[in-house]
């Protein structure tokens, strides 16, 4: 945070942040840290496993840390900033312990590890200098898929025409679209449709779809209609949140229409299996 | 179709507001179109990415640059255009404001002001105050005067009627004017040009805005496309430009960038119509121009907005309205759900030093957050930021020391609570494993009804297993080693 | 306490112990990407002003009242005001006599008080010099004064403007400190981008909202 002042002083006048320099990205590692997230791991979890298998198959081993919770975002972004900090600090520690990269199949909670919990521990510098490692070592998974692991898909399944979604967070703090388009591409039978405000939110925002359900229902709905009205056949997206949102508007509208998570969709296009739940 | 209703007839709260205009489709279809409209008019300006956020960079550091001399500055401007001739006025509080502006007025024995487009004369309920004192004050720009005459308040700051279609303003104009119906959107403007003609000529005094205000050479900058501006500051004898605190800048060359970013933004135009830099009244030998000039400069919470580094970045909004064309909450509900004068993601970070937080709210809560705002701001405000940070601001205990105005007011001490058994579960690693393994195990227990979530969702029910356990498993399996 | 000492005690109360943000404008951002090759500077003008509803017409310093007698005879006008005391009120007076022009030429050499119904009411079209252009945004520049006052370009229906080619610039800031505007600025200075419009009406737009419906840009290219 420091170039967001000029002087010193707590009062100074703030200026944005210098525009962000394209990411540099390092050499594959040999094994990573996956970060769950709380919503995959309850919810969604086969698209964690997929997320494993994706990366295994890169030759990359996958650490999953059994003390690993929630990224602390729900709290944060409800104003409860004790909280929130409590929280981050735990998985702060729990991933400083191995040290490696820390890859994440939600690009919102990835933009927490990088973004945010600098906000949340700006007032400790000590620990602000492990916040600033953290970021620099954590991937969304789509990203540290194409640009780490600079992988090659080699398509198996049939052709299929899909919709991605893409988290706004995941959208403006990880640039989660363009590797998810990146990575569809090279799947040789799947294309991709644009859909109706294929940019705008669906609604979801955490907290918000409780405390305000009338906009927030107004959101999914519109977001579910373009969806549905596009032609796909169904719904891909790198985040739980959104996932979650969506596809438990269309089961309460009764409709066929679904989405799934990209890690589970990629994994079954390369193999033309997925092994969900049932593994 | 459905009957407009006044905003003062309006239920009380954000989300009443906002379960009204959700169900007015009529509504919801104009602001979708208008708002898609101009988003990508606004687009379509700015095709260089890179000189656009080259522009948005310099756009930010001139209102930094300002604000971190603001009362310097704010006494060069008053010199300057005191030497111009122009008056300059202070007002703290709205009242302060209203009653200078009245005794202006007075003082010229006034009764009929005409308006052009000025969001702090909204901000003062100008037009309340001095009808209450006999004097007419009419909204000149078409949408504010359609606005007015319909009773209403405008529900987006450039585009005040954009909730009204043209046969809403045909019918206004034919029960409030005599007019004969059209939706010929060219006879409706006529009509308004007739009607208004005849008022700036027998105005006593005109009121308007002001875009920025040059401290190195004493001047008044407006933008504005119909004309209206320059007639409420050219044709009356006296013109009262009314501003706050935060729209100055330093030198003349720092409004080039500024107006580009303002109307590209705002309409997607490369410049407005008009740009009308006033910089004194009319000198002796001058044919026209008013007679006197005068600036109130307001503060009404700026000052508080101000104290607080973090919030004092509000102050670089331009009034450009970009954040509430893109904002999927504002193409939803419209203006009028957010009950106040400056509405959308800007509204919800400004209203709160003005009216109080205890008095909004709703405010903060009423975004997802998705950053579309913050994305498109012309002076990068960094609004999810600050609507974050009033969302703390909320939730403090009334023990607290408060730093923003009417903080706490979302205080509960059950979902404090409930913050801190979440915070307890997530920071206990034997903790949570057990509550996924019950979660998981017990998943035909889950609840059918989960609050708010099952009025747009079905209930959500947890996987079998959690990815801790099959992450287990499978890392087990493979030694963790690749397979 | 005055507001005036409110106010600025407590932004300076709030400022305590920081330094104002250095000087960092950078002039590159609001001229490189607008620059023009000099032929392309009309051309520019011209396409943005025709896009806002504009008439642009090239023509001489020896040609142009010509035109505007035309351009007033087909829109069937009866009246134009334009400055007698200035060199193009003349030139213009000179053609018109000589040619028996119907049209009548009126001057605004009163107070507007002296004269606001008929300015209102029957004035037909205007016609005024200008301080130069501006290629970037399709843009001209008026300095309105005593001979041609504020009101001149926005009262009447039509507004015919000369414009020099010579007195295009690429760009507002380059105008700006070509002719060092910092150092004082006269009562007003207008940009005008084309006629009066409007948009408030479901966003369609409508043209002569509370100014000119049409605006009339003459541009002298030998000048």
């Amino acid at each position: 945070m420091s170039q967001l002042f000029y002087d010193a002083a707590p009062n100074a006048t703030r200026v944005a942040p210098e525009r962000e320099p394209e990411r540099v990205y390092p050499d594959k590692p040999e094994a990573v840290t996956l970060f769950g997230t709380c919503v995959v791991d309850l919810f969604f979890p086969e698209a964690g496993l997929d997320a494993i298998h994706l990366l295994e198959r890169e030759g990359v081993r996958v650490h999953f840390p059994q003390e690993q919770s929630c990224c602390g975002q729900p709290a944060w972004t409800s104003g409860y900033r004790d909280e929130a900090k409590a929280v981050a600090r735990a998985q702060l520690d729990i991933l400083d312990r191995a040290g490696l990269p820390v890859v994440v199949p939600s690009g919102s909670c990835a933009g927490m590890f990088r973004h945010h919990y600098r906000a949340l521990f700006a007032d400790e510098p000590d620990t602000l200098r492990r916040v600033e490692a953290l970021a620099e070592r954590t991937f969304e998974l789509t990203e540290f898929l194409l640009k780490v692991c600079k992988v090659q898909l080699a398509d198996r399944g049939a052709p299929s025409k899909i919709a991605l979604h893409t988290s706004c967070s995941a959208r403006r703090e990880m640039n989660t679209h363009l590797h998810a388009r990146e990575l569809l591409q090279q799947l040789e039978r799947v294309e991709r449709i644009d859909h109706d405000h294929e940019s705008e939110c669906c609604g979801f925002g955490g907290t918000f779809s409780v405390r305000m359900p009338e906009v927030s229902g107004a959101m999914v709905k519109d977001k579910t209609r373009s969806l549905m009205d596009s032609g796909a056949v169904e719904m891909v997206t790198a985040d739980g949140g959104c996932l979650m949102n969506i596809n438990g508007s269309l089961e309460k509208q009764k409709e066929s229409f679904r989405g799934r998570h990209l890690a589970s969709f990629l994994w079954e296009r390369i193999n033309g299996t997925s092994e969900g739940e049932a593994a | 179709m459905s009957q407009r209703i006044p905003v003062t007839e309006l239920p009380s709260d954000f989300r009443g507001r906002a379960e009204g205009a959700l169900a007015d489709g009529q509504l919801r279809n104009n602001f979708r179109v208008a708002m898609d409209s101009l988003m990508s008019k606004r687009a379509n300006a700015f095709p260089d990415a890179d000189e656009r956020e080259g522009l948005r960079e310099l756009g930010n550091r001139i209102k930094a640059g300002a604000l971190s001399r603001l009362p310097d500055l704010l006494e060069q401007l008053e010199q300057k255009l005191t030497e111009n001739g122009v008056k300059v006025h202070w007002a703290e509080t709205i009242e302060e404001a209203n009653t200078l502006v009245h005794d202006i007025i007075e003082a010229r024995k006034g009764n009929q002001v005409v308006k052009g487009k000025s969001m702090v004369s909204e901000e003062m309920e100008m037009n309340d105050y001095l009808a209450e004192r006999g004097i007419e004050c009419l909204e000149s720009d078409m949408g504010e005067y359609i606005v007015q005459l319909d009773n209403e308040k405008p529900s987006h700051i450039i585009m005040p009627a954009i909730h009204k279609n043209a046969r809403q303003v045909s019918k206004l104009f034919h029960d409030k004017l005599g007019e004969p119906e059209t939706e010929d959107v060219n006879q409706l403007i006529q009509i308004g040009r007739r009607t208004l003609r005849q008022k700036f000529m027998e105005a006593d005094v005109g009121v308007s805005g002001v875009n920025f205000a040059i401290a190195e050479t004493g001047t008044l900058l407006l933008v504005e496309n119909e004309g209206n501006g320059r007639m409420s500051t050219t044709v009356p004898p006296v013109h009262i430009a009314v501003t706050g605190i935060e729209k100055v800048v330093p030198n003349l060359r720092d409004v080039v960038p500024l107006v580009s970013l303002l109307t590209r933004s705002a309409l997607g135009q490369p410049i407005t119509t008009y740009v009308n830099l006033i910089s004194g009244p009319r000198k002796p030998d001058e044919l026209d121009g008013p007679e006197e000039v005068h600036l109130v400069l307001l503060d009404n919470g700026r000052s508080g907005a101000f104290a607080d580094a973090q919030m004092r970045q509000t102050l670089n909004c331009i009034r450009c309205g970009a954040c509430m064309n893109h904002c999927p909450v504002y193409t939803r509900v419209g203006g009028h759900t957010y009950g106040e004068v400056y509405p959308g993601p800007i509204g919800k970070i400004i209203t709160p030093h003005m009216a109080g937080l205890d008095n909004v709210p709703d405010h903060p809560s009423a975004s997802s957050l998705c950053g579309a705002c913050g994305e498109v701001c012309p002076v990068k405000i960094p609004i999810p930021e600050l609507l974050q940070r009033l969302r703390q601001e909320n939730v403090k205990a009334p023990e607290q020391p408060q730093q923003v105005k009417g903080g706490g007011a979302k205080f509960s001490r059950r979902e404090r609570w409930i913050w801190r058994g979440w915070q307890m579960l997530n920071t206990r690693p034997v903790l949570y494993r057990s509550f996924l393994w019950a979660a998981t195990r017990f998943r035909a227990l889950s609840p059918k009804k989960a609050g708010p979530w099952t009025e747009n969702h079905s209930a959500p029910v947890p996987a079998r297993r959690s990815l801790h356990d099959l992450a287990a498993q499978h890392l087990d399996q493979n030694g963790g080693r690749p397979s | 306490m005055s507001a005036r000492a409110n106010i600025l005690g407590k932004l300076r109360n709030s400022l305590a112990g920081t330094t104002p943000r250095p000087d960092e404008f950078d002039e590159r951002l609001v001229t490189a990407p607008w620059r023009y090759a000099p032929e392309d500077r009309i051309d520019r003008l011209r396409s943005l002003m025709e896009a806002v509803h504009t008439e642009v017409h090239p023509c001489r310093s020896d040609n142009w009242p010509e035109l505007v007698a035309e351009l007033l005879n087909k829109r069937n006008l009866t009246n134009l005001l334009c400055a007698p005391s200035k060199e193009h009120g003349r030139a213009l007076q000179a053609y018109f006599e000589a040619t028996e022009q119907k049209v009548e030429l009126l001057a605004y050499d009163q107070p507007v008080e002296a004269w606001k119904e008929e300015l209102f009411w029957n004035v037909e079209a205007s016609l005024t010099g200008t301080l130069g252009g501006i290629a970037a945004t399709g843009t001209l520049v008026l300095w309105p004064d005593r001979n041609e006052p504020r009101l001149m370009s926005l009262v009447p229906p039509v507004h015919i403007a000369l414009l020099k080619a010579s007195e295009i610039h690429d760009n507002l800031y380059d105008m700006m400190v070509a002719q060092d505007w910092a150092a004082g600025l006269p009562t007003n200075v207008l940009l005008v981008s084309g006629p009066s419009k409007t948009a408030d009406i479901e966003q369609v737009l409508a043209y002569g909202a509370h100014g000119p419906r049409e605006l009339i840009v003459l541009v002298l290219e030998d000048a």
